[in-house]
């Protein structure tokens, strides 16, 4: 249950509100360790939504938790990430003379840990409101 | 202005109207805000999105210390005194971030760096950077906002994500509103979106371009020559992921447009090729011109962001990375820039003003700034990893909910701030004023001698 | 320290107060020329020198959001030309768009103590506020753009001129602005609207909104006399840069009739010739027509060789000069009110075309007759830099040096001028008036660019010497709003407590309910959030009072 994949992190609008929340909070810390995959590299990996992975690179390794996204959201073979400190575990120092680090489109190692909590399928109970 | 809350007690309720929401680029100016003055909290924020109603309604006057040096209380004028000493007296200070303020208090930042021979960046580096590199090259045709939705019936964002990043940007500018010679908004305009990724944002293109990754500068390059007549290569798909009849199509509508415009964002500042890539749009927009009028326009994040680079750029002749340490500003990315200071492990004092990059920067970088070898020094208005990190930490009341001011949207449009409550908190300006003049002053004493020859 | 200060000695030049060369002395306290102060003053002998009031430059281009973009475009032009940080000043870089710091130490280190900014949008006329107030020691003001302002033309076009004028009136208070400047009006709509196309007559409608140019300078010219703002409209011609544009010229001189009218960089609208064929000069028939119009003042915009940099409001034109010189390239359309386009450049003497340019500048200065009526500018940074005035004023007071510098300029252009011909030199006291008395004049700013009891006391102090560019290129001292800042070459003080001149002008408030409809539809911005809050000035705004005259020199 291991593989490699090409890292994109970005923004996302989850990540914004988390961060107005304080960063400090647990929303942006849940947040930002969610790692979007696409459906045929779960498969392929193993994997599923909610299981526990280990990414790793030669500049730093985070703990992150593995979401599957159907078809055609994501290509096959790349990750997404929402900037945050996991993200930035992997970032080189390198910048090319340009000042901005490569935080796009770094290769990675996942690697499994263990699987995620099954997740409650029962429905909360509706409320007066709808 | 009073009024009766749930609970029939009576709250003290204050109505701003034309608020203007700094959190992203778009720096909306029409939010109606309801303020309890009571309890210090916005209570609504009408018409802002998802990211502006949580930059509001999170927004708390929390119960914190306004300074302190190694974790323990001080008042704000020891503080400011200790910051004062470490920068004049360290040997490369450096000072970094700015874009979540305002230019009254970014004016004040690259004068306390001269005094200390140090150097300044904004968080530009680590996001249009590149942008502004490519500018200093090949130059951009650009608009302000009301322009495309004025005009504009070609509508393209390349490399970035505005449903999630920018989220008014369709409605109150670019794809949606009706203007002037688009009386039927979307109907008069033909949304293009090129990205990697099918994000939410690609939900509202008539044409989604799933380009391969990394290869935005081939398909650039490609459409730059269509415009000097080279067909487009009939191995298009293998090179970036898209056919050519999809490539011929889009650079047609592109050319036959009355007035285009391509947003872009960081998946090609931060992606390898970096300001080539931004470069190269730039360089198509301009050629572009000699068909129809068009326009390109990078989609900038934080609130004020814009307004640091142009504030550094008037005061030292350029957006970012300037160091001081030779009596005049010079300008050399990846050598002044914060990720390389920090990385090579140069600076050995940190001033970082309403940023993050404890959390945000590369891991050699955080190393070093959390590291002995650097003091640091941070002015925020939250708690944060870094202000969390910090020798000497001063938190600030927050820009366009606690205090006025001057902010940049995207489009470089200065737009001003009406605050909502005041907070016991001191402004970004009111310590970034003191520091100032403090260390104005120890540069005074110590009566350096200055350089007067030119290095070239 | 004594707020007083005692000028002795020195060779007075003041043709306000038709002075001329004389010794004199000048007294100044609290920032103002007074006619006696007490012993305790602080004395500086000028024995040998020339006093004269600080200079007002009434047309360059140095602070808001196309400086701004210029100046990111430049790095490779800063990195040449660092401006160092002393004691007592900031540092800055320099060449062609300095940083504001260096922008305004440059300015005192020429002797000059005003400039006034010629083109900002409204909607980013608060980038220019703030730029200024980054500008140390002199003072400015800006002309606003209105000439393409798409709500203005509409109630032209409509016939509602009372309506305009308290629209004007409302635009030049929200934005803090000193006069309105007209660029190429009418040519925004075609150049935004219809694939990059140009306006090429003063009489052709412009497609968007049916209005011919002549009518919107009309309606212009005419709001600002009924208005009396002190600078009546400030315009940049139609047709600006192409050859056989002198036509236009004139044809915009004749709209203004007998009402006040200051036409902006002279030279770039006198040229004959064909269009599309190299320009000739008609230097003759444009001071011909302002010689005999004393409603009309001009300033020239001399090219001078080297560096420059086109940044305008004009801008198909700047797109048409990079089609003869692919470079970086900068646009920005402003909604519903204004373009730009910025583009480097470099004036080469060997060229045909620039040396014409420089002759006709240079022909113009020496045929007008009038000195308070011709401003000395370079257009900074469209001609060159500012930092070439010393250069232009030597051109001028030296009949020898201008035949030496002809010699190694393209002979073909300096066959086809006269200004070889033209032997005038311009005498110490007729550069006097065109670089400070006229300007301030011409702007009716009465406390300024003279020495009479009651005027800002901004004063520069030059040697007396033979090289007429050394002498203005390094006043001795300079000394701004009574403040010595400038003493033996030297900055012994920063000055940062510089004004913001602009005017004022009464209208009616319910013009507001004309004008919002117009915003919530079409603007970007909030209607409130439009007009510039008087914070911007930070209490350094001065308002100049409106008088109603058809000529500089009627009292």
């Amino acid at each position: 249950m291991k593989g490699q994949l090409i890292l994109i992190p970005g923004r996302s609008a989850k990540q914004g509100v988390g961060l107005n929340k304080g960063k400090l909070k647990d929303e942006y810390q849940k947040v930002t360790t969610t790692l979007e995959v696409s459906f045929e590299d779960a498969a392929r990996m193993g994997l599923e939504t909610g299981d526990h992975v280990k990414i790793s690179n030669n500049i730093g390794e985070t703990n992150v938790t593995v979401k599957a996204l159907r078809e055609g959201k994501i290509p096959e073979g790349y990750a997404f990430i929402p900037y945050g400190p996991p993200s930035s575990c992997l970032f080189d120092g390198e910048t090319c003379g340009t000042g901005m680090p490569a935080s796009k489109g770094m290769t990675i190692d996942v690697e499994f840990i263990k699987k995620g909590e099954k997740k409650k399928t029962k429905l909360p109970p509706r409320t007066a409101a709808g | 202005m009073s009024a009766v809350s749930k609970d029939n007690t009576i709250v003290n309720e204050k109505i701003v109207e034309n608020a203007t929401c700094t959190f992203c680029g778009c720096c909306c100016d029409d939010i109606t805000l309801t303020v309890d003055m009571d309890k210090k909290v916005v209570t609504k924020a009408k018409d802002a999105c998802v990211l502006g109603k949580s930059w509001f309604l999170n927004h708390v006057i929390e119960d914190k210390p306004i300074a302190r040096i190694a974790g323990k209380e001080v008042p704000l004028d020891d503080a400011i005194d200790e910051a004062a000493k470490i920068l004049i007296e360290a040997k490369f200070p450096i000072l970094y971030g700015m874009s979540d303020t305002i230019c009254e208090a970014q004016r004040q930042c690259a004068p306390i760096m001269d005094d200390c021979l140090g150097t300044i960046d904004t968080t530009t580096s680590v996001c249009h950077g590149p942008s502004g590199m490519a500018f200093q090259g090949v130059g951009e045709p650009s608009m302000t906002l009301g322009e495309v939705k004025n005009r504009a019936d070609f509508v393209m964002y390349w490399g970035g994500n505005p449903a999630e990043a920018h989220p008014r940007h369709f409605a109150r500018y670019a794809v949606t509103p009706e203007g002037m010679f688009t009386p039927n908004g979307k109907d008069d305009r033909t949304v293009v979106i090129c990205d990697v990724r099918h994000t939410k944002t690609a939900g509202v293109a008539d044409i989604f371009l799933q380009v391969k990754p990394g290869k935005d500068f081939e398909l650039l390059w490609m459409l730059r020559a269509a415009c000097k007549g080279v067909e487009i290569p009939d191995n298009c798909k293998e090179i970036c992921g898209i056919d050519k009849e999809t490539v011929t199509d889009l650079f047609e509508k592109m050319k036959n447009c009355t007035y285009g415009v391509i947003f872009f964002g960081m998946g090609l500042t931060m992606s390898r090729g970096r300001h080539f890539n931004s470069g190269a749009l730039m360089a198509l927009a301009t050629d572009l011109n000699e068909f129809t009028h068009f326009v390109a326009k990078p989609a900038r994040g934080h609130g004020n962001v814009t307004g640091a680079d142009n504030v550094v750029a008037w005061q030292t002749g350029y957006p970012f990375g300037v160091n001081f340490s030779r009596g005049h500003p010079r300008f050399n990315p990846g050598e002044f820039t914060t990720v390389d200071t920090l990385t090579r492990g140069e600076a050995d004092a940190a001033l970082i003003i309403a940023s993050d990059p404890v959390a945000n920067f590369p891991k050699p970088a955080i190393d070093h700034i959390t590291s002995e070898k650097c003091k640091l020094i941070s002015i925020d208005t939250k708690n944060t990893p870094t202000s969390e990190a910090a020798h000497v930490s001063i938190q600030t009341s927050t820009y366009g909910i606690n205090t006025g001011g001057t902010v940049y949207r995207m489009d470089d449009v200065p737009i001003s701030l009406r605050p909502a409550f005041d907070s016991p908190f001191p402004s970004d300006l009111e310590v970034l004023t003191k520091l100032r003049k403090k260390v104005n002053k120890l540069a005074k004493k110590l009566n350096r001698p200055y350089a007067t020859k030119k290095y070239i | 320290m004594s707020n007083e200060i005692r000028i002795i000695n020195g060779i007075v030049f003041d043709p306000t107060n038709d002075i001329e060369g004389k010794v004199a002395e000048i007294c100044i306290r609290d920032g103002k020329i007074v006619s006696e102060v007490s012993k305790s003053a602080k004395v500086i002998n000028a024995k040998g020198m020339a006093i004269m009031p600080g200079g007002v430059d009434i047309h360059c281009h140095i602070t808001g959001p196309k400086v701004n973009l210029a100046r990111k475009l430049m790095p490779e032009d800063h990195r040449l030309d660092p401006h160092f940080k002393t004691p007592n000043t900031q540092s800055g870089s320099g060449g062609i768009v300095p940083s504001t710091f260096a922008t305004g130490y440059r300015y005192a280190t020429l002797g000059y103590t005003t400039a006034m900014e010629a083109a900002v949008p409204p909607l980013t006329a608060r980038h220019a506020l703030e730029e200024m107030y980054d500008t140390p020691i002199i003072d400015n003001g800006f002309y606003v753009l209105l000439g393409n302002n798409l709500f203005l033309q509409s109630l032209i076009a409509e016939g509602r001129y009372e309506e305009f004028k308290e629209a004007v009136a409302w635009w030049l208070n929200a934005t803090k602005a000193y006069t309105v400047k007209l660029v190429n009006p009418g040519g925004d709509e075609p150049w935004k609207g219809h694939k990059n196309l140009n306006v090429k007559d003063i009489d052709e409608d412009s497609k968007a909104t049916d209005i011919a140019p002549r009518k919107v300078i009309d309606a212009f010219i005419d709001a600002l006399h009924e208005l009396g703002t002190p600078h009546p409209p400030h315009i940049h011609c139609n047709n600006l840069g192409h050859s056989g544009n002198f036509d236009t010229t004139l044809e915009t001189m004749k709209t203004a009739g007998d009402r006040r009218l200051h036409i902006a960089h002279i030279q770039f609208n006198s040229y004959g010739g064909e269009l599309g064929k190299s320009p000739k000069s008609a230097s003759k028939e444009i001071t011909d027509y302002v010689n005999d119009h004393e409603n009309i003042t001009c300033d020239v915009g001399q090219v001078m060789f080297g560096k420059a940099m086109f940044m305008t409001a004009d801008a198909p034109l700047t797109y048409l000069l990079r089609g003869y010189k692919p470079q970086k390239w900068v646009n920005a359309d402003t909604e519903c009110e204004s373009g730009c386009g910025i583009l480097p450049f470099d004036y080469q003497g060997m060229i045909y075309t620039h040396a014409i340019q420089w002759a006709i500048g240079l022909e113009i200065f020496l045929l007008s007759k009038d000195p308070w009526r011709i401003v000395l500018s370079t257009d900074h940074p469209n001609g060159g830099s500012f930092m070439n005035y010393p250069m232009v004023i030597k051109l001028l007071m030296d009949y020898e040096f201008r035949k030496e510098a002809m010699k190694h300029l393209n002979q073909k252009a300096m066959n086809s001028t006269i200004l070889g011909e033209l032997k005038r030199e311009y005498t110490l006291n007729e550069i006097c008036i065109i670089t400070r008395a006229g300007p301030a004049k011409c702007l009716g700013l009465k406390n300024k660019g003279h020495l009479g009891v009651g005027a800002d006391a901004d004063i520069t102090i030059y040697d007396m010497l033979e090289d007429k560019e050394e002498m203005f290129n390094a006043p001795r001292y300079v000394i701004k709003a009574g403040m010595l800042l400038i003493e033996n070459h030297e900055f012994v003080s920063d000055y940062t407590d510089k004004k913001v001149l602009r005017v004022a002008p009464e209208f009616d408030k319910d013009i507001e309910k004309v004008i919002k409809p117009f915003f919530d539809d079409f603007y970007s911005v909030s209607f409130r959030n439009y007009p510039i809050q008087d914070d911007y000035l930070h209490g350094h705004g001065v308002v100049i009072d409106s008088v109603k005259k058809n000529s500089i020199h009627e009292n």
